[in-house]
């Protein structure tokens, strides 16, 4: 018998309304510099101040003569203060940078951290606030064992309904793949199974083959990246072998745990042409959000992206536990002030947050890749595999759109304030064309990359950042 | 007093500290940091506010969502809210049937430390006729293999209260 979903008047759900048109308001915003620290498991010899140093010297270096007077301010950002347990940390970065007295404020926002400290920085540029901003993130996980720090991360869920149920997120986004799954491959490639119970685990056996090919293809990319903590050469049948975490996600599935720092200089145009030659320019900033907790998630409409139309989802209850609505409100705010329309032709790469194998195919359909219902299928055509390099896959269309290049987080580690910051770097390295300078390898170099965006996800969803990054030069 | 040990390995560091609170970890560089262990636990004193009629519900076997008293709106909660997220109007309380049916599930094999004794276990979110929104509770007395989507499945209570969620769990309905 299929679950009937819970009727719900769809008229309510308020993403469904068209919303005024924005204003792409304030200054152009440009990124010049950026720095990353090797991500792993620890760093014992550094502490969360000396890697921030680490990164900022690193992004420093690739401006001559950059000097600290230039910095009007920072944003600095990490999610735990368990981690940490040490309150007002990002003071202790500001001091530790010699930045005093210049005006600060930590970012905090689940996932979604660094993804965060970038746009208050460009909001810091645009508003004219400051010409110059540095963005600095870091986390240090490795201060508590494994399952510790899994119990750290699941108290951004909901302590009253959700954490004492176990407290741990894989389960969360477990479930919400069992009904992405039910939803797309038991209603799509297994509905002419008559079998309930048999069409769903055929279903769930095809949604675990094709996650695995997310995590082959990130951690193959990583490969090339000198600072991913975890690059390794996998095959499909090593990702389904691999221990089971919470059904039917395995543990080569899911991003690990990491210590690590990234930094992100950001400026006005003015600025931009001095420091640097090959700016890149940050053309659109989004933001979306949603509810804490999974089960309030309504069940209505689709928000469209332009080359969709309501008729493609006459059937769909959206967001419901499948999709994140939020990621695609961050999408459709950072198209639209980009002037995109197409995300998969206007796009060079992506570099999103796969926390798990599943959410970047759910983030497949957030970001109007292709439609929701298409994310498994998407994957399959190799569309977001790399040209050129050996998955020892079948990627017949490989190189169409390049998710997450880097290796995303899956194979580089999340360490979570410093995650999204990371993204903007690699986002940026790839603009340039300084892809073989900075990895001492080109093989993960896109030619020719004009537009990429970065894609930054909190909690089960409740709040994503989309910020769009241009060739200024 | 003898100095800490040191090495080369973070693992071995961490084996140490379990042992002596202290140890010396050697980077490949041979610098050498002091690494500690300590504890760190706390009592919270919690109120559980205006959500408090709900796990007072489940001490008495009763399942409570709450419905939006706005009479063009009369949202319905499975998980209880106060305030309706749909148009701001305050909810009244309202009971839930007993019995529902599986809308999404899992079983973990791990979680965070403090349930880790308890794995595997299943999670499962719950819908009920009538109710416009779910329920994530732990799902009973059944297996991986045997638990699907649209599944019926019923609350049971526990006897011996502890004004948590997990106060009321779901099985297979009988």
């Amino acid at each position: 018998m299929p679950a009937r979903a819970p009727k719900r008047s769809q008229a309510r759900t308020p993403a469904a309304r068209p919303k005024p048109s924005r204003s792409s308001g304030g200054r152009r915003v440009y990124m010049v510099t950026g720095g990353v620290t090797k991500f792993a498991k620890a760093h014992p010899a550094m502490d969360f101040r000396l890697m921030v140093k680490r990164a900022y010297d690193y992004a420093a270096r690739g401006i001559p003569n950059l000097t600290k007077d230039r910095i009007d301010g920072t944003r600095i950002s990490y999610f735990s203060d368990h981690f940490s347990r040490q309150l007002k940390a990002a003071s202790m970065v500001q001091d530790y940078l010699g930045l005093n007295p210049k005006g600060s404020v930590r970012i905090e926002w689940g996932g979604a951290t660094g993804g965060e400290c970038f746009q208050a920085a460009y909001e810091a540029v645009a508003s004219g606030r400051m010409d110059v901003c540095l963005s600095a993130g870091y986390e240090t996980m490795s201060r508590v064992a494994t399952w510790k720090g899994n119990e750290f991360i699941a108290l951004a869920s909901d302590t009253n309904f959700d954490f004492p149920l176990g407290g741990f997120y894989t389960g969360y986004y477990a479930l919400m793949v069992v009904r992405h799954i039910y939803e797309y491959l038991r209603r799509g490639k297994f509905a002419h199974v008559t079998d309930e119970r048999e069409a769903q685990r055929l279903a769930i056996a095809e949604g675990q083959r094709i996650m695995s090919w997310i995590s082959v293809k990130n951690h193959i990319n990583a490969l090339h990246n000198p600072y991913a903590q975890y690059p390794k050469r996998l095959t499909v049948d090593d990702v389904l072998r691999s221990e089971m975490i919470s059904y039917p996600l395995t543990r080569e599935q899911i991003c690990t745990m990491s210590d690590g720092a990234a930094v992100a200089l950001l400026c006005d145009e003015a600025r931009a042409k001095e420091f640097t030659d090959k700016p890149v320019r940050v053309t659109g900033v989004g933001c979306g959000t949603d509810t804490m907790r999974l089960a309030d998630r309504p069940f209505g409409k689709v928000p469209l992206l332009p080359h969709e139309r309501a008729a493609d989802y006459a059937h769909l209850q959206y967001p419901g536990v499948h999709s994140f609505r939020a990621g695609r409100s961050a999408g459709l705010e950072a198209y639209r002030m980009a002037g995109i329309t197409d995300p998969k032709r206007e796009l060079d790469f992506i570099e999103l947050h796969d926390a798990y194998a599943s959410s970047e195919i759910q983030t497949y359909e957030d970001l109007g890749l292709c439609r929701y219902g298409e994310g498994y299928d998407f994957t399959l055509s190799g569309a977001p595999f790399l040209k050129g390099l050996d998955y020892g896959l079948e990627v017949p269309k490989a190189g169409e759109i390049p998710v997450n290049p880097s290796g995303g987080l899956i194979a580089c580690g999340h360490p979570v304030g410093a995650t999204g910051l990371m993204q903007a770097v690699f986002a940026f390295w790839q603009l340039q064309g300084t892809v073989k300078k900075h990895f001492g390898d080109a093989t993960l170099q896109i030619p020719n990359a004009r537009r990429g965006a970065i894609h930054s996800h909190a909690g089960t969803g409740s709040s994503v950042t989309v910020s769009i990054l241009e060739r200024g030069f | 007093m003898a100095p800490p040990k040191a090495f080369d390995k973070f693992r071995e560091v961490q084996e140490e500290l379990g042992r002596s609170g202290a140890a010396i970890f050697r980077d490949a560089n041979g610098l050498e940091s002091l690494v500690i262990r300590f504890p760190y636990s706390i009592d919270y004193i919690h109120s559980y506010a205006e959500d408090s009629p709900f796990f007072l519900g489940l001490a008495q076997g009763k399942l409570l969502g709450s419905r939006c008293t706005k009479r063009d709106c009369g949202f319905r909660y499975a998980t209880p809210r106060s305030h309706c997220m749909e148009c701001g109007s305050p909810t009244e309380w309202i009971e839930l049937p007993k019995q529902g049916r599986v809308h999404s599930w899992t079983t973990c094999h791990f979680g965070s430390e403090a349930f880790l004794s308890e794995t595997p276990y299943n999670l499962a979110l719950i819908e009920f006729d009538g109710a416009d929104s779910v329920l994530l509770v732990r799902l009973k007395e059944c297996v991986e293999s045997q638990i699907y989507v649209g599944m019926p499945v019923e609350a049971r209570f526990s006897l011996t209260p502890k004004y948590s969620i997990t106060d009321v769990w779901f099985i297979p309905a009988k």
